[in-house]
């Protein structure tokens, strides 16, 4: 049997459509979309086509409100970077203790030049307190970033209403979107979102390609200068080989919305269902009622995340896990901390992602797979005895600090 | 993923030793549960030979902690308790043929289990020593907590004084900007302000030994683990002592040998413990080590 592919959060498998779209790019179309002559022509008009891809893809009004950039990271960078850049005046920013690294680094990074940075909480279930929110907007802030959808649990925040705050406040909103878009029906016009971050691996394109979405008539500010492409906005030579492939996947993805939002969603409560009937101590983190339709976080209490790992690749099983170790980090997961997940479980995440690809059979194997590993990793644990926890478990084991 | 050895593996997917040992008479339990790793180790000790007749662990861990765990058992089993304390953390990794560094501490925890363990059946209080922080060199395996403690402690200015004390950020360098910080916020402990560019201390001779004392000292490591060369085919030889800095001549078949990054590795371990200071050593044939120890 073939591998099982459920971390599609991390990254995607480039669609073959995709594969046969890009490959005339490479060779016969490989002239620079700037030339003059017809070789750089039909490029242009390749990366023209793309973009009004993608436009349709996030429901954006105009296609010249997609900048095709190098990564989701790169699309992040230069929002924030440039909304600080536009508004000198303004020396807040807005953001959420769950942010990807992308935003979080960043931020901190901004706060050493004199930039103060507002975290705001999530409660159990990974939600956002609206109210804190708006005590915090103020003609100080100079833009607001809230995450679409969580990358570790799948979690909504409510970005098309915290947009319209913002707005209302006079500061710029910026929503990293990676793991929504293609997912999640978008219509940016309808929105106050000013800047959107798209990343094209996870949505079946290369990686080493991403968009940042600009509303018209947002003030904006470069990362990169020097040339002309993407109207002066992000110059740079075009990668016009993996935006003609994003452009084939998100029309792919406008195809294949409904299905990932019923078949995918079924696998995916079935696969949750399954292991938490077969796995005591277990439960789902983040909010199952309002996430993304393709992942599923549980947390196994009592055991750590990377050994689970390395079981379920034993069986050609590929998630992913919020444990310290997998990371090579001291803390496990910030993402499992602001809920307040207590270490004992957070360290024992495990994030099931699938796509329109994963099917039945892979669900069942896992389904069939997971209880043996756990039950086989909790026999060398401390703090559980014979098929249940040690009776008051933080007392049946209490290490020294070493 | 982790660059794990075969024998990580095997240890990992069939560990030897594990679960509770009912009439252990020595226990040891350490580990930081916030940091995801913690280990229980359960000793039966014959109390008319202090042998160590049977050895079980449990660990709440990753895939390294628990080859640690299982490594250690295997490593003790038989040995005196005397012996057995003689287990260093390098050699829990020697036998688990290295860990990557960010997983160095799995086999510190378990050489610190051994030791409470140990303390727990003589009937003592066993109390951990050292605090872990974030690592910062990845080369190297120094972590936030050594580094601020070292700059805290020999008053250090520059990035390259904390190299030549800690090791830290003598490899690829690219760990450069986080001792930097580190530098900035602790000499705004002693209300002093980070200058780059500032030349590092002259590196001061450790405490109470002279010149020729160090290198009788030296020369005597390399004439314990001579025999072991020997047996290989190989020699070690002192080329010279420059501050922290120990040149050496790998001969017979111990030069170009594959493993020779490992064996200084090892030598150089050793020298740090017996001198008690940092020092690197490095083989007159430059970059063996550098090449080995800084794949990432």
């Amino acid at each position: 049997m073939e591998g099982i592919y459920f971390d599609n959060n991390a990254t995607t498998r480039v669609d073959e459509a995709v594969v046969e779209a890009m490959l005339p790019y490479f060779t016969e179309q490989f002239g620079n979309p700037s030339s003059m002559h017809s070789f750089g022509n039909k490029v242009g008009l390749a990366i023209k086509k793309a973009r009004m891809q993608v436009q349709e893809l996030l429901g954006a009004e105009h296609d010249s409100e997609i900048i095709f950039t190098s990564c989701g990271t790169e699309s992040d960078s230069t929002a924030i970077l440039s909304a600080l850049k536009a508004q000198p005046e303004r020396k807040e920013i807005i953001t959420t203790v769950v942010e990807h690294p992308a935003i979080l680094t960043l931020c901190a990074w901004l706060e050493k030049d004199g930039y103060k940075v507002h975290y705001l909480k999530v409660d159990g279930k990974g939600r956002l307190d609206l109210n804190e929110y708006k005590k915090l907007l103020s003609d100080q802030t100079a833009v607001v970033s809230a995450m679409w959808a969580n990358n570790e649990t799948g979690t909504f925040f409510p970005v098309v209403e915290m947009a319209e705050l913002a707005n209302a406040a006079g500061a710029m909103f910026h929503t990293d979107a990676v793991q929504a878009v293609g997912k999640v029906p978008l219509n940016l016009k309808d929105t106050k979102i000013d800047m959107l971050s798209v990343s094209g691996h996870k949505l079946h394109a290369p990686k080493g390609i991403g968009v940042l979405y600009l509303k018209r008539g947002t003030r904006f500010r470069p990362l990169l200068r020097g040339g002309h492409q993407e109207r002066g906005r992000r110059a740079g030579t075009e990668n016009s080989t993996s935006i003609v492939g994003l452009g084939k996947a998100a029309e792919m993805a406008m195809e294949a919305m409904a299905f990932e939002n019923t078949e995918v969603k079924r696998l995916r409560d079935k696969l949750e269902a399954g292991i938490l009937a077969k796995v005591p101590r277990s439960f789902v983190t983040g909010n199952p009622d309002d996430r993304l339709p393709n992942t599923s976080n549980i947390a196994f209490e009592f055991i750590e995340g990377e050994a689970i790992l390395l079981l379920l690749n034993k069986f050609g099983i590929a998630a992913s896990s919020g444990s310290a170790c997998t990371s090579g980090s001291l803390e496990p997961s910030h993402v499992m901390r602001a809920m307040g997940i207590p270490y004992t479980a957070a360290h024992g995440t495990v994030r099931f992602s699938l796509s329109r690809y994963s099917t039945e059979a892979e669900v069942d194997r896992v389904i069939a797979v997971v209880p043996e590993i756990i039950a086989q990793l909790r026999k060398l644990s401390p703090y559980w005895e014979g098929d249940k926890p040690a009776a008051e478990p933080e007392k049946a084991f209490a290490p020294t600090y070493a | 993923m982790w660059d794990y050895s075969e024998k990580v593996k095997e240890h990992f997917f069939q560990p030897r030793n594990a679960g509770v040992l009912a009439d252990a008479n020595g226990v040891g339990d350490v580990g930081s549960i916030s940091c995801g790793d913690a280990l229980r180790l359960m000793l039966k000790v014959d109390p008319d030979t202090d042998t160590i007749l049977a050895a079980n662990f449990q660990t709440f861990g990753c895939g390294s902690a628990i080859a640690s765990s299982s490594a250690l058992t295997e490593m003790i089993k038989g040995k005196t308790l005397d012996e057995a304390l003689k287990v260093s953390n390098q050699d829990i990794a020697d036998y688990l043929d290295g860990l990557p560094p960010e997983k160095m501490h799995c086999s510190v925890m378990g050489r610190e289990a051994l030791q409470a363990a140990v303390a727990n059946y003589r009937g003592e209080v066993w109390s951990d020593d050292h605090e872990e922080g974030a690592l910062v060199c990845k080369c190297f395996a120094i972590d936030a907590v050594m580094i601020e403690d070292t700059i805290r402690a020999n008053n250090l200015s520059s990035v390259q004084d904390v190299t030549n004390y800690t090791k830290a950020g003598g490899g690829c360098s690219s760990c450069h900007e986080g001792i930097e910080e580190i530098l900035v916020k602790v000499m705004a402990e002693r209300g002093e302000s980070f200058k780059p560019g500032t030349p590092a201390k002259e590196e001061a001779k450790p405490a109470g030994m002279t010149n020729l004392q160090r290198i009788r000292k030296i020369e005597a490591v390399l004439d314990a683990v001579r025999p072991q060369l020997k047996r290989d085919g190989g020699d070690i030889e002192l080329v010279d002592v420059e501050g922290k800095t120990i040149y050496v001549n790998m001969k017979g078949a111990c030069a170009g040998c594959q493993m020779e990054a490992l064996t200084l590795q090892g030598i150089q371990q050793k020298l740090m413990e017996e001198l008690k200071e940092f020092i690197k050593i490095v083989p007159t044939k430059a970059g063996a080590l550098s090449r080995a120890t800084c794949h990432p």
